[in-house]
């Protein structure tokens, strides 16, 4: 296995003033299911784009396998794309879509039927040959995409947000046959999406990206888990900022000053050495508890109930406390906004939940 | 309701009868067996079409035309179709400019233009006939194949041209396998128009076929002569029922895909 299979060296990509993409330094393993996550606008789709070759670095350079891509134009890329609205060609049948790409690389006949009968029962498309693009559904069209991208077995895949215009069912089902796909025939993706949940779901890794720049990039547990600084951590799920200041420093741990609530031991992993030092602490409202009685945690708050939402599965509360203006945590189904009295609860938290932040 | 339904209705045949009616008196009075357009008709002929068959100089006209036609709706529609794409594909400096200059030759009155090519045309020592009739009528002819092509090309996906660079194609195979039977419709569409505005023209082709004349300059010539009418009313119905069909086939192709058919036609150019 390549480590380096994509490597991604100091590439910005500027537009007029804007930096949307700004320095960016990584590499790619071979086989892994890459993520690009991030808000609109910040600049996972140029990169993407960069990759595929339809933009140009404004500095920087690409190396695929071995070799500078940089300057190359998208028909000698030895990659593929599957784009955000498909892009099927209207005017000739799914069969004609998937052979498109097979001209140029001087195939018999024999070998185009083989490999476009192997792809449309690849993606399960098999009888779909004569369609035309509007005779398809979404998912359909989405299946064809995959095939016409596939059928010119790339080295690496490139996915511009493929599920985004899926109903939320299809979209989970994809997700998992994408996945399964990846495996199955072991070729690179990479995949932009602005939707955490489908890059928590579905990748090796994942880049986080704002502002042009990579915030964090580790596995979707990592970045769950730690995320290294407050985008990230707003970003992937929902949390609770707390400010607090630092202390002594314990081994792995360090002594932490949180405003209105005191003092506790967590988990270093920022590796602040600082005393003193404002910090910003998060918590995840699936941590911690809400209940009608007080806890024996080390961290119990009397709250006021301020809103709810109902989500079936759980429920979302709002919740004002003296100690902290805003929290939100979420239950089971087990407590509903009629659980509570006048919206009196106790809200408690666990000091091995709380994790630290960079504050950029 | 009703009431302002009929009120509707009487204003809608009447602005098709002041359309069409001075219109419909060509075909009629071309079967007339008289010299004269005037009521009461005297009795049905086909004579002035027979007549119209014999004339060889209206056949050289009729020649002259096509082959101005021809070349000015290919011309125009291939200059109009690279700046159509441009507009609609790419934001540059300076394109309303260039579109707004594109477009002028549409609306400066045609004798003005005329003139101006005639005077040109003259003082670089050339000599008038149906070459500079071709120039004069792709010049005209531009602004309106621009404004078919654009409605075609605007709203289409880019992305499918990406995807065919993507997939291996270069610039070119991607014009071909791609664009171009994408934009066909209004390509057609665009010629046909293109053909039947230079087929009509009148003024360009007065200041500057010298001696060939176009089919408009030999109806014209032929008017002048009263015993010569009732031919040239033969051809007017012709060239009435042939645009006719001509316009209608171009709007029919301009609109192909972009509608219902889209499913039985397999061109769809909008999501």
């Amino acid at each position: 296995m390549n480590n380096s299979f994509i490597q991604i060296n100091g590439i910005s990509k500027h537009f007029g003033n804007v930096k949307a993409v700004d320095d960016v330094s990584f590499e790619i393993k071979e086989g892994e299911f890459f993520s690009l996550l991030g808000p609109s606008g910040c600049g996972k789709t140029t990169l993407l784009r960069l990759l595929a070759g339809f933009e140009y670095p404004t500095s920087g350079s690409l190396l695929l396998d071995g070799s500078d891509i940089t300057a190359l134009p998208p028909d000698k890329r030895p990659t593929n794309m599957v784009f955000q609205n498909y892009a099927i060609f209207p005017h000739i049948n799914v069969e004609k879509n998937v052979q498109f790409g097979l001209r140029k690389l001087g195939l018999t006949n024999d070998e185009i039927i083989k490999r476009v009968k192997d792809v449309l029962s690849l993606v399960k498309l098999e009888g779909y040959e004569e369609r035309y693009s509007s005779q398809l559904s979404g998912g359909q069209r989405q299946r064809v995409a995959l095939a016409r991208a596939l059928v010119r077995q790339p080295k690496v895949l490139l996915l511009d947000e493929p599920l985004g215009a899926l109903d939320k069912k299809l979209r989970d089902e994809m997700q998992l046959e994408l996945r399964t796909l990846q495996k199955e025939i072991g070729i690179t993706f990479v995949f932009v999406t602005h939707d955490q949940q489908e890059a928590i779901s579905m990748s090796d890794r994942v880049a986080v990206m704002s502002e042009g720049k990579i915030q964090q990039m580790s596995s979707p547990n990592e970045l769950y888990k730690n995320p290294q600084n407050i985008f990230v951590s707003d970003f992937i799920g929902e949390t609770n900022f707390l400010k607090a200041n630092t202390e002594l420093k314990d081994g792995e741990y360090i002594n932490v000053n949180i405003e209105n609530l005191g003092s506790f031991k967590i988990k270093n992993n920022l590796n602040i050495s600082e005393n003193a030092s404002e910090v910003i602490c998060s918590v995840r409202p699936e941590t911690m508890m809400i209940d009608t009685e007080k806890s024996d945690w080390d961290i119990c708050l009397e709250g006021k109930i301020k809103q709810t939402s109902y989500l079936g599965e759980m429920t979302k509360f709002y919740v004002e406390t003296k100690e902290i203006e805003k929290i939100i945590t979420v239950s089971s189904q087990y407590f509903d906004n009629q659980s509570f009295q006048d919206g009196k609860c106790f809200i408690s938290i666990n000091p091995n939940d709380i994790s630290l932040l960079n504050k950029k | 309701m009703e009431q302002k339904n009929n009120t509707l209705l009487i204003y809608t045949l009447l602005y098709f009868a002041f359309l069409y009616i001075p219109v419909l008196f060509l075909p009629i009075f071309s079967f007339n067996d008289a010299n004269y357009m005037s009521f009461p008709l005297s009795g049905f002929t086909t004579e002035h079409y027979e007549e119209m068959w014999a004339k060889t100089n209206l056949h050289k006209a009729l020649w002259a035309s096509i082959k101005v036609g021809v070349v000015a709706s290919i011309v125009s529609t291939t200059i109009a179709l690279f700046a159509a794409k441009a507009f609609a594909r790419y934001k540059f400096r300076g394109q309303n400019i260039s579109y707004g200059a594109i477009m002028i030759p549409f609306l400066i009155p045609e004798i003005i233009l005329a003139v101006a090519i005639l005077v040109i045309w003259l003082s670089l020592g050339f000599k008038l006939g149906l070459v500079p009739v071709t120039l004069g009528h792709i010049l005209f002819c531009t602004p309106f194949a621009m404004l078919i092509l654009i409605a075609r090309i605007e709203g289409f996906d880019f992305s499918l041209e990406e995807a065919s660079r993507d997939l291996g194609e270069n610039a070119w195979g991607t014009f071909y396998r791609v664009s171009l039977p994408l934009y066909l419709p209004g390509i057609i569409a665009s010629l046909l128009l293109s053909f039947i505005i230079s087929f009509d023209e009148f003024v360009l082709a007065f200041f500057l076929t010298g001696s060939d004349a176009t089919l408009p300059m030999y109806m014209w010539a032929q008017m002048r002569f009263i015993q010569k009418l009732p031919h040239v009313l033969a051809l007017g119905a012709v060239i009435i029922v042939f645009t006719t069909f001509i316009v209608l086939l171009a709007f029919w192709l301009r609109n192909l895909g972009q509608g219902k058919e889209k499913a039985e036609f397999g061109i769809k150019i909008h999501e």
